[in-house]
């Protein structure tokens, strides 16, 4: 199995999704906030480079909680 | 928020003599302060010119006043450079990295190229400084090295010879602008010489003001008594330089010189002795102001006094209510409350300040600003000139808002907001409820009292702080505000089946629990416990519950001959008697849920105060009998001591003739330990039966002890039958002497005895092997405590500092105070732990449907 594979398919990792820039809108006015309030994830991390994601993009995580499903949104940052 | 702008970044930088200079207001000349008539010496350390502290005198710079003059700073030339001690490390540093001959940095240009084609300039510095290699020539002028060396805290050695710090100096001036840049340096702002001191900045006298004693004496400030050494000393430098003194005198008032500066800024250095007050008291000096618990930023910044607050000894009081303190009239009479004067209470503003008796007013603040003491003579005058605008403070009365706390604040219900209740005496008075939230108790704890001064803060505190809206801890979804010992013992005795009264104590017991109604009598023509109780449940109550008091295997349900079937039914309990589970818990968390805090509020008073009158009245006490066992009893017991002895005994043999079977993972000595323990805490558990069977259930331990109001049965047994096993780090006890505890007991003894096994009991004493022993435990527990609050203060210290600006949004996400969110849905499933029932989670915010 290649490393690729296995960072998509192990069980600890969540799920890492580029949000689409038409959602980004849609995200950004509903919390109120422009995207540097968003929390932060370095273009150095192996599921964003997976990705392929640029500097100022949003990734979206979808995490299994222990109590349910949640989604959590970072900013691409160097 | 509309933020204009955004801090990119702070830059620190270094002064220049040229800067200190010139932002200098007096050059300093006289190593003195005032002279004779007390007026401050021109050129001196409290020259006019830096500022005054006087009243009266006119700082001579601004010609402000004392408050309005912030002061000024001066300067002292030094007539030879010293090192600045706390860039010595700096200078050490740029020493190594410099060629000291051609002061070049000692990195090659290929390999400089190289990191300026793959670094960004902000990380150049760091991999440049890591890459010095000790390189014996320099790649520039090939100049052979010397071994640089700093001796703490400010002599530097270059090879063998000491480096002046003239010298010092002169090295760093020499180094080029472009090679600081590749180390970090900004040269426009910060040149390396700067850190070696040519004039020193002299601070305010604001900063440093003097204080007069009693007797007219005038006490200098530790910083001013620094710097007149440092100006005596650099005067002394200067006349043997003049007079050309030898250069050993020189060198030796010079090191003098760089002692005091170094004091100067900070007194504990290390390797040198700090400098001393003529009292042998350590100066505090720069450092010293500003770092560690009493330094300006913890003790100034972090942590402010306030006024309109109070604090004395507390002490119980069970018939106040839960949400009431009760405040002696001493304290009520010195706190006030503001209340603003309005054309509509003017009237009775005047009344109260003409007041002659308790709730007085004690100052009144004029529209102006101006504050008025409320007199006897005054009283009169004020009442008449009273107008809408001003602002009179009332002395605290009954039904204030006020903020409780008890230190240390370690949760947020360790301050919760209290209806004032005014009482003779001098200490604060608290419902025993509320002990736990406060981790209180009344052996010489003293609390804190705060009284909020607008009305946004009394309604903020009554709103979100109200004592019977913490009842639920949001820690762990139980209460914590409850009754508990006594109030549980008394809630027993009047629940339990054979509880039973007559008219006349019915309607006491009702009466005291504010109860004026009297049901109809249920037995014949008395009145169950059970049927008193509940008149203090509302009338739709519905509960069921199995209680700590079932001991059956198979429930019975109503049956339960040990009263641990509890039910109630439209507010009557029919079944069980209430103990611990039902009192502290079940009963109290459904009524919060259930019917709201008010509704709970009451139940506690009352409940508490109608569980304390049964249990004062039918009395509730112990002594030394209660533990007595008789013979019969006591022989059993001593048969369980000798076949355990017996049964370690014979494991030792085994283990000796290694015929002990290992248990997994174990060695063969840890497998013995393991059994041995087993076996002696099985004994000390089959004491139980024996204990409780010889006391009787209503024996007051006992009866605590199943009841859960205080204490367990292991208590019991060890007053009563045998201590047991005493322990140091989970293990028997084995140090001591070698291969014994003790020398009354043969080298190597494994016996269950020779360590640490006590079969006395309290009732009949430890004998001096066995007190021995017992300390050794004690003195451990003992230990781990003190040692365990040392360290959570300090985790939690730390936790507050990360935590302390985060806020919950009402759109469940976590945000800092900058607005930046920390997580989308507070602790991942949006619920509030105070709302989280033992059945599963309950939604807040908006996914609450």
């Amino acid at each position: 199995m290649g490393l690729a594979d296995f960072r998509l398919s192990h069980f600890l990792v969540p799920k890492h999704d580029v949000l689409a820039k038409s959602r980004r809108e849609e995200l950004l006015s509903s919390l109120g906030v422009d995207e540097n309030k968003l929390p932060k994830i370095k273009i150095t991390d192996p599921q964003v480079k997976l990705l392929d994601a640029k500097v100022g993009d949003i990734i979206k995580i979808t995490r299994k909680d222990p109590t349910r499903e949640n989604t959590y949104y970072r900013l691409v940052v160097k | 928020m509309v933020v204009d702008k955004v801090i990119d970044k702070i830059k620190f930088s270094l002064f220049s003599p040229e800067m200190v200079r010139k932002i200098s207001a007096a050059k300093i000349s006289v190593p003195d302060t005032y002279n004779e008539d007390g007026y401050p010496i021109d050129g001196g350390l409290v020259d006019q010119r830096l500022g005054v502290i006087d009243p009266g005198l006119r700082c001579k710079t601004c010609g402000g006043k004392i408050r309005s003059c912030s002061g000024h700073f001066g300067h002292i030339e030094l007539v030879r450079p010293v090192i600045h001690p706390e860039f010595a490390k700096s200078i050490f540093v740029l020493l190594k990295a410099t060629c000291q001959s051609c002061h070049r940095v000692l990195v090659s240009k290929k390999q400089i190229d190289d990191f300026k084609a793959a670094l960004k300039d902000e990380e150049i510095a760091e991999q440049m400084l890591a890459s010095i290699k000790k390189l014996s020539k320099c790649p520039y002028c090939e100049a052979k090295q010397q071994d640089i060396k700093l001796e703490k805290p400010t002599t530097f050695y270059r090879g063998d010879k000491m480096l002046l710090p003239t010298e010092v100096r002169e090295v760093l001036a020499a180094i080029p602008n472009d090679d600081l840049k590749l180390l970090g340096v900004d040269p426009e702002y910060s040149r390396p010489e700067w850190m070696v001191l040519t004039v020193l900045l002299v601070p305010p006298v604001t900063v440093r003001p003097s204080i007069t004693l009693e007797t007219g004496e005038r006490s200098e400030d530790d910083l001013t008594h620094k710097l007149v050494d440092i100006m005596r000393i650099n005067q002394r430098l200067e006349a043997n330089i003049n007079a050309g003194a030898p250069q050993l005198i020189i060198e030796d008032l010079w090191e003098l010189l760089q002692y005091h500066v170094t004091t100067y800024f900070n007194n504990e250095t290390t390797g040198i002795p700090p400098a001393r007050h003529r009292s042998g008291r350590p100066l505090k000096t720069l450092s010293q102001r500003l770092k560690g618990k009493e330094g300006r930023f913890r003790y100034n910044l972090s942590g402010k006094r306030v006024n309109f607050s109070a604090r004395t000894v507390i002490s119980p009081d069970p018939n106040i209510s839960i949400n009431e303190v009760g405040v002696p009239l001493q304290i009520a009479q010195e706190l006030t409350v503001p209340v603003k004067v309005t054309q509509w209470n003017l009237e009775e503003c005047k009344k109260m300040i003409m007041r002659t008796e308790y709730p007085l007013v004690n100052y009144i603040i004029r529209p102006d600003g101006k504050r008025k003491k409320a007199t006897e003579k005054s009283r009169e005058e004020l009442s008449t000139t009273l107008e809408p605008g001003c602002i009179v403070e009332r002395q605290l009365q009954d039904g204030d808002i006020v903020l409780f706390n008890r230190q240390p604040s370690l949760h947020r219900i360790s301050i919760m907001c209290h209806n004032v209740r005014v009482l003779p005496g001098r200490s604060f008075r608290l419902n025993l409820a509320v002990c736990p939230p406060y981790n209180a108790d009344f052996d010489g704890d003293e609390m804190n009292l705060h009284v909020p001064q607008t009305e946004e803060a009394r309604v903020e505190a009554d709103l979100l702080m109200k004592v019977q809206d913490q009842i639920i801890s949001p820690r762990h979804g139980r209460a914590i505000i409850k009754g508990q010992e006594d109030h549980v013992s008394g809630a027993y005795f009047l629940t339990r089946k054979s509880a039973e009264f007559i008219k006349g104590e019915a309607c006491k017991i009702l009466s005291i629990a504010g109860i004026y109604e009297l049901p109809k009598p249920d037995r014949g023509g008395k009145y169950s416990g059970r049927l008193l109780f509940s008149q203090l449940l509302p009338k739709d109550f519905n509960l069921s519950y199995v209680s700590k008091l079932c001991r059956e295997k198979v429930c019975k349900k109503e049956n339960c001959e040990d009263d641990g079937y509890v039910v109630i039914k439209n507010g009557r309990l029919l079944s069980g008697a209430i103990e611990s589970k039902g009192f502290e818990s079940e009963l109290i968390e459904k009524i919060v849920r259930d019917y709201g805090s008010d509704a709970a509020r009451e139940f506690i008073d009352n409940a508490t105060r109608m569980s304390l009158y049964v249990i004062s009245k039918q009395g509730f006490s112990v002594n030394l009998t209660n533990y007595t066992i008789p013979e019969e009893g006591r022989k059993q017991v001593e048969e369980i001591v000798e076949n355990a002895k017996r049964e370690v005994d014979s494991l030792v043999v085994q283990y000796k003739n290694k015929t002990l079977a290992r248990l997994p993972g174990r060695t063969l000595r840890e497998t013995l330990e393991e059994r041995i323990m087993m076996t002696l805490s099985k004994a000390r558990n089959n004491c139980e039966d024996i204990v409780e069977n010889h006391l009787g259930p209503e024996n007051t331990s006992i009866l605590m002890a199943r009841i859960g109001s205080r204490g367990s049965i292991l208590n019991a047994i060890q007053m009563a039958a045998m201590l047991g096993q005493q322990a140091v780090r989970g293990k028997r006890i084995s140090r001591g002497y070698k291969g014994r505890p003790l020398i009354h007991f043969r080298r190597g003894d494994l016996g269950a005895e020779a360590k640490g096994f006590v079969t006395s009991s309290f009732r009949d004493g430890l004998n001096p092997k066995e007190y021995f022993f017992h300390s050794m435990g004690g003195r451990e527990s003992l230990v781990n405590t003190a040692i365990r609050t040392a360290r959570s203060g300090y985790m939690q210290r730390r936790l507050i500092n990360a935590l302390q600006d985060l806020v919950v949004f009402s759109d469940t996400t976590v945000r800092d105070a900058g607005g930046a969110i920390v997580e989308f849905v507070y602790g991942g499933d949006g619920n509030d732990p105070k709302k989280i029932t033992k059945g599963g989670e309950v939604m807040t915010g908006p996914e609450r449907e």
